[in-house]
């Protein structure tokens, strides 16, 4: 017993470590799940700190949107509910790095949890500008590598920024997901239409396909794909799902750009 | 000449895309520059393979296999996650552009292109996973050897110390 949980968490149990074990477990599956950790990996790292404290007979369930935890001999569930979710790999790292310690015996259970809290609430991250500058590169370079025109390297780099900082802002405008997809693809496609109607750039799918590349869920679709071929099939199916919403809104959006211009 | 400077450019090009999308996706400092080698190798075998086969499928598959093993044998030395690795990997392979043109094509009642495309997009996607999980089993399969043998060897033929 170590306290951090209030009295009426664990009333009328009879083993409050188990319960503090459960709550810490859950904490460390809701960070790795809301990160964009994968399925089967967020199962692993719950039942593995379960074991390192002598938590043996640990189930976990994860999906994307939730997250049932049971430990069998002792009555003890717990279900966590996933609103928010998104990719920050760096989160998922820092908790990498103390399961191992966990495993290796060297964190306490009170600690642990202290230091989960500080990793879920860190807003260490790239700033935004960097991720926007990031963005363009990344449009203008995929416009190379798929064997466009040097001129069309501008407009597709201006185009990439607008994007990803519109995604950045429609979200905090909104948090609706598809929104913001909609309405930065909405941008790219007047940047794009605008840039071949004045000269600047030439072959407007080119420019278009490099600079939504931030966008569109490609990794989403991979990491379905390989969530149903490793037996996670709610997950897999569910992410897939999200995926062609995402793709779609994307296609509404460049489209829409095209019949306004 | 003409080919090296092409390949120059491939490979700075998709050095630097997957380390911008690492940034995208706040990867740290270290894998993040790790990354982009990987992506960039895979993006060179993939270029090459679908230059002189003509079949994406086979290029996608070989190229994500040796962006896992390459993400395994890092996420070891390192002490960090696979996903890091394999994530920034992956970004020059995925079928993002073709995601795209799936709905360009059926917004514009082009369904019979829009389903073509959508169905490539999902062997590609196959070809990425299959070739991810393949490493997984074939290393697990490779500690299990290894572990086996050396076992046996110490055992038997050498007296090793531990």
């Amino acid at each position: 017993m170590n306290g951090f949980l209030e009295k009426y968490q664990t009333k009328g149990s009879k083993d409050e470590f188990i319960h503090e074990v459960a709550a810490v477990c859950v904490l460390t599956g809701k960070i790795l799940l809301q990160n964009g950790a994968e399925t089967y990996r967020v199962e692993d790292t719950m039942n593995r700190i379960a074991n390192s404290y002598a938590v043996h007979h640990a189930q976990s369930f994860v999906t994307p949107t939730g997250i049932i935890f049971s430990i069998e001999d002792h009555d003890v569930t717990q279900l966590v509910r996933i609103n928010q979710r998104g990719t920050n790999l760096r989160k998922v790292t820092e908790v990498n790095t103390l399961s191992r310690r966990v495993a290796q015996g060297e964190v306490s259970l009170n600690e642990l949890y202290q230091l989960l809290r500080q990793i879920d609430r860190s807003t260490v991250a790239y700033s935004e500008p960097l991720q926007i500058f990031a963005a363009a590169v990344a449009s203008s370079c995929f416009l190379l590598m798929f064997l466009g025109k040097w001129q069309d390297l501008l407009p597709a780099f201006f185009a990439g920024g607008a994007g990803q900082a519109g995604m950045i802002y429609f979200h905090k405008l909104a948090k609706v997901k598809f929104f913001s997809e909609f309405m930065s693809s909405i941008v790219i496609g007047m940047i794009a239409l605008l840039s071949v109607r004045l000269g600047l750039g030439i072959e407007m799918n080119k420019i278009i396909i490099g600079a939504v590349m931030p966008l569109v869920p490609g990794v989403a679709i991979t990491n379905a794909v390989r969530d149903i071929m490793a037996g996670d099939l709610v997950s897999g199916l569910s992410k897939s799902a999200e995926a062609g919403l995402t793709a779609f809104a994307i296609g509404i959006g460049v489209t829409s750009a095209m019949m306004l211009g | 000449m003409h080919l090296f400077i092409v390949i120059t450019i491939q490979a700075i090009t998709s050095y630097l895309a997957t380390c911008a999308f690492g940034i995208i996706f706040n990867i740290p400092m270290k894998p993040l520059l790790h990354g982009g080698l990987i992506g960039m190798v895979a993006w060179l075998i993939y270029f090459f393979l679908f230059e002189f086969s003509g079949n994406d499928f086979a290029a996608t598959f070989a190229a994500s296999l040796v962006i896992a093993i390459m993400s395994q044998i890092f996420a070891r030395l390192c002490k960090n996650p696979v996903i890091l690795y394999s994530v920034s990997g992956i970004i020059p392979l995925v079928p993002g552009g073709l995601t795209y043109s799936v709905m360009s094509r059926a917004v514009y009642n082009h369904f019979d292109v829009a389903l073509y495309f959508a169905e490539k997009v999902f062997i590609l996607s196959g070809a990425i996973a299959m070739g991810l999980i393949f490493a997984e089993v074939f290393y697990q399969i490779f500690e299990r050897v290894k572990h086996h043998s050396s076992k046996k060897i110490k055992k038997d033929f050498f007296f090793v110390k531990k």
